[in-house]
Protein backbone atom coordinates (compact mmCIF):
# COMPACT_ATOMS: atom_id res chain seq x y z
CA UNK A 1 0.00 0.00 0.00
CA UNK A 2 1.49 3.66 -0.59
CA UNK A 3 2.05 5.80 1.82
CA UNK A 4 -0.52 8.49 1.91
CA UNK A 5 2.19 11.63 0.96
CA UNK A 6 2.64 9.52 -2.68
CA UNK A 7 -1.49 9.28 -2.81
CA UNK A 8 -1.68 13.46 -1.73
CA UNK A 9 1.63 13.93 -4.45
CA UNK A 10 -0.53 11.86 -7.24
CA UNK A 11 -3.42 13.89 -6.37
CA UNK A 12 -1.84 17.07 -6.63
CA UNK A 13 -0.42 15.88 -9.96
CA UNK A 14 -3.67 15.15 -11.92
CA UNK A 15 -5.14 18.33 -10.46
CA UNK A 16 -1.76 20.50 -12.04
CA UNK A 17 -2.28 18.92 -15.25
CA UNK A 18 -5.76 19.13 -15.60
CA UNK A 19 -5.33 23.03 -14.95
CA UNK A 20 -2.63 22.56 -18.00
CA UNK A 21 -5.55 20.97 -20.05
CA UNK A 22 -7.66 23.63 -19.03
CA UNK A 23 -5.22 26.32 -20.64
CA UNK A 24 -4.93 24.22 -23.56
CA UNK A 25 -8.65 24.40 -23.89
CA UNK A 26 -9.03 27.64 -23.81
CA UNK A 27 -6.22 27.99 -26.16
CA UNK A 28 -8.10 26.81 -28.58
CA UNK A 29 -11.69 27.95 -27.39
CA UNK A 30 -10.70 31.69 -27.04
CA UNK A 31 -11.49 34.15 -29.87
CA UNK A 32 -8.90 36.46 -29.45
CA UNK A 33 -5.03 36.80 -28.83
CA UNK A 34 -5.86 38.64 -25.33
CA UNK A 35 -8.19 36.39 -24.07
CA UNK A 36 -5.96 33.70 -25.12
CA UNK A 37 -2.91 34.93 -23.44
CA UNK A 38 -5.01 34.69 -20.67
CA UNK A 39 -6.36 31.32 -20.49
CA UNK A 40 -2.62 30.53 -21.95
CA UNK A 41 -1.12 31.84 -19.17
CA UNK A 42 -2.27 31.92 -15.83
CA UNK A 43 -3.44 28.50 -15.88
CA UNK A 44 -0.77 26.75 -16.84
CA UNK A 45 1.29 28.47 -14.39
CA UNK A 46 -1.30 27.43 -11.90
CA UNK A 47 -0.99 24.25 -13.36
CA UNK A 48 2.25 24.10 -12.99
CA UNK A 49 2.83 24.63 -9.77
CA UNK A 50 0.96 22.11 -8.53
CA UNK A 51 2.26 19.72 -10.76
CA UNK A 52 5.94 20.43 -9.32
CA UNK A 53 4.38 20.07 -5.67
CA UNK A 54 2.89 16.63 -6.71
CA UNK A 55 6.10 16.10 -7.61
CA UNK A 56 7.70 17.50 -4.08
CA UNK A 57 5.17 15.65 -2.06
CA UNK A 58 6.58 12.33 -3.94
CA UNK A 59 10.04 12.93 -3.84
CA UNK A 60 10.62 15.37 -0.78
CA UNK A 61 14.53 14.70 -1.41
CA UNK A 62 14.10 16.90 -4.76
CA UNK A 63 12.17 19.63 -3.27
CA UNK A 64 14.83 22.01 -3.33
CA UNK A 65 15.36 22.11 -6.76
CA UNK A 66 11.34 21.77 -7.53
CA UNK A 67 11.31 24.85 -5.66
CA UNK A 68 13.70 26.78 -7.49
CA UNK A 69 11.95 25.80 -10.98
CA UNK A 70 8.90 26.79 -9.53
CA UNK A 71 9.89 30.54 -8.41
CA UNK A 72 11.58 30.79 -11.47
CA UNK A 73 8.56 30.19 -13.69
CA UNK A 74 6.43 32.46 -10.93
CA UNK A 75 8.63 35.19 -11.66
CA UNK A 76 9.24 34.91 -15.76
CA UNK A 77 5.39 33.45 -16.73
CA UNK A 78 3.78 36.91 -16.17
CA UNK A 79 6.70 38.79 -17.57
CA UNK A 80 6.31 37.35 -21.27
CA UNK A 81 2.42 37.27 -20.85
CA UNK A 82 2.83 41.06 -20.32
CA UNK A 83 5.36 41.24 -22.99
CA UNK A 84 3.03 39.28 -25.98
CA UNK A 85 -0.16 41.47 -24.52
CA UNK A 86 2.32 44.42 -25.48
CA UNK A 87 3.74 42.90 -28.97
CA UNK A 88 -0.12 41.70 -29.98
CA UNK A 89 -1.00 45.30 -29.11
CA UNK A 90 1.63 47.07 -31.23
CA UNK A 91 0.95 44.61 -33.83
CA UNK A 92 -2.57 46.21 -34.10
CA UNK A 93 -3.87 42.05 -34.19
CA UNK A 94 -7.32 41.26 -35.25
CA UNK A 95 -10.08 41.61 -32.10
CA UNK A 96 -13.03 40.01 -31.21
CA UNK A 97 -16.49 42.11 -31.29
CA UNK A 98 -15.97 41.10 -26.98
CA UNK A 99 -12.84 42.76 -26.40
CA UNK A 100 -14.16 46.62 -25.81
CA UNK A 101 -11.88 48.09 -23.67
CA UNK A 102 -8.43 49.11 -24.74
CA UNK A 103 -6.96 51.47 -21.70
CA UNK A 104 -3.75 51.57 -23.35
CA UNK A 105 -5.17 52.72 -26.85
CA UNK A 106 -6.95 55.39 -24.88
CA UNK A 107 -3.91 56.60 -22.84
CA UNK A 108 -1.93 56.81 -26.42
CA UNK A 109 -4.61 59.10 -28.79
CA UNK A 110 -4.79 60.98 -25.28
CA UNK A 111 -1.54 61.59 -25.21
CA UNK A 112 -0.63 62.04 -28.86
CA UNK B 1 -2.56 3.54 -7.54
CA UNK B 2 -0.03 6.06 -7.43
CA UNK B 3 1.04 4.41 -11.04
CA UNK B 4 -2.79 5.46 -12.94
CA UNK B 5 -2.08 8.49 -10.98
CA UNK B 6 0.93 9.29 -12.83
CA UNK B 7 -0.35 8.11 -16.64
CA UNK B 8 -3.62 9.79 -15.97
CA UNK B 9 -1.39 13.40 -15.27
CA UNK B 10 1.09 12.39 -18.48
CA UNK B 11 -2.36 12.15 -20.53
CA UNK B 12 -3.96 14.91 -19.73
CA UNK B 13 -0.47 16.96 -20.22
CA UNK B 14 -0.32 15.24 -23.71
CA UNK B 15 -3.55 16.33 -24.71
CA UNK B 16 -2.70 19.94 -23.16
CA UNK B 17 -0.03 19.72 -25.41
CA UNK B 18 -1.54 18.63 -28.51
CA UNK B 19 -4.22 21.95 -28.46
CA UNK B 20 -1.73 23.72 -28.13
CA UNK B 21 0.23 22.07 -30.89
CA UNK B 22 -3.24 22.72 -33.24
CA UNK B 23 -3.10 26.51 -32.11
CA UNK B 24 0.76 26.94 -32.78
CA UNK B 25 -0.37 25.00 -36.56
CA UNK B 26 -3.81 27.17 -37.34
CA UNK B 27 -2.49 30.90 -36.35
CA UNK B 28 -3.87 33.18 -37.50
CA UNK B 29 -1.52 35.79 -36.37
CA UNK B 30 2.24 35.53 -35.31
CA UNK B 31 0.77 36.10 -31.82
CA UNK B 32 -1.24 33.78 -31.48
CA UNK B 33 1.97 31.20 -32.57
CA UNK B 34 3.77 32.68 -30.07
CA UNK B 35 1.40 32.76 -27.24
CA UNK B 36 0.49 28.54 -28.37
CA UNK B 37 4.61 28.25 -28.37
CA UNK B 38 4.52 29.54 -24.45
CA UNK B 39 2.07 27.18 -23.32
CA UNK B 40 3.90 24.58 -25.00
CA UNK B 41 7.18 24.98 -23.46
CA UNK B 42 5.25 25.53 -19.81
CA UNK B 43 3.79 22.23 -20.60
CA UNK B 44 7.02 20.32 -21.82
CA UNK B 45 8.50 21.51 -18.52
CA UNK B 46 5.84 19.71 -16.43
CA UNK B 47 6.58 16.99 -18.97
CA UNK B 48 10.54 16.88 -18.02
CA UNK B 49 9.92 16.62 -14.33
CA UNK B 50 7.23 13.59 -15.06
CA UNK B 51 9.91 12.18 -16.86
CA UNK B 52 12.24 12.76 -13.81
CA UNK B 53 9.59 10.89 -11.31
CA UNK B 54 9.30 7.97 -13.62
CA UNK B 55 13.15 7.32 -14.31
CA UNK B 56 13.72 7.84 -10.65
CA UNK B 57 16.72 10.34 -11.95
CA UNK B 58 17.18 14.06 -10.25
CA UNK B 59 19.31 15.05 -13.27
CA UNK B 60 16.49 15.87 -15.03
CA UNK B 61 15.31 18.66 -12.77
CA UNK B 62 18.63 20.62 -14.31
CA UNK B 63 17.72 19.91 -17.44
CA UNK B 64 13.86 21.24 -16.70
CA UNK B 65 15.56 24.55 -15.42
CA UNK B 66 17.83 24.80 -18.04
CA UNK B 67 14.79 24.46 -20.73
CA UNK B 68 12.72 27.33 -18.85
CA UNK B 69 15.59 29.54 -18.84
CA UNK B 70 16.29 29.26 -22.35
CA UNK B 71 12.10 29.24 -23.17
CA UNK B 72 11.76 32.38 -21.84
CA UNK B 73 14.31 34.32 -23.45
CA UNK B 74 13.17 32.50 -26.74
CA UNK B 75 10.03 33.64 -26.11
CA UNK B 76 10.89 37.67 -25.13
CA UNK B 77 13.07 37.72 -28.48
CA UNK B 78 10.33 36.77 -30.65
CA UNK B 79 8.00 38.80 -28.88
CA UNK B 80 9.97 41.63 -29.01
CA UNK B 81 10.96 40.89 -32.87
CA UNK B 82 7.45 41.12 -33.28
CA UNK B 83 6.63 44.43 -31.84
CA UNK B 84 9.06 45.91 -34.34
CA UNK B 85 12.85 45.78 -32.99
CA UNK B 86 14.20 46.39 -29.51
Amino acid sequence: MDGLLEILGGVLLVAGTAFLLFGGIGLVRMPDVFNRIQAGTKATTLGTLLSLMGVACMRPEWGLKLLVIGLFLLFTNPLSSQVLARAAHRTRGRKSKATTVDLLLEDEEKES
Amino acid sequence: MVDVLIWLSAILAGSAFLLALYRFVKGPFPCDRVVAFDVMTIVTITGIVLTALVEGRGVYLDVALIYALLSFLGVIVVARYLEGGF
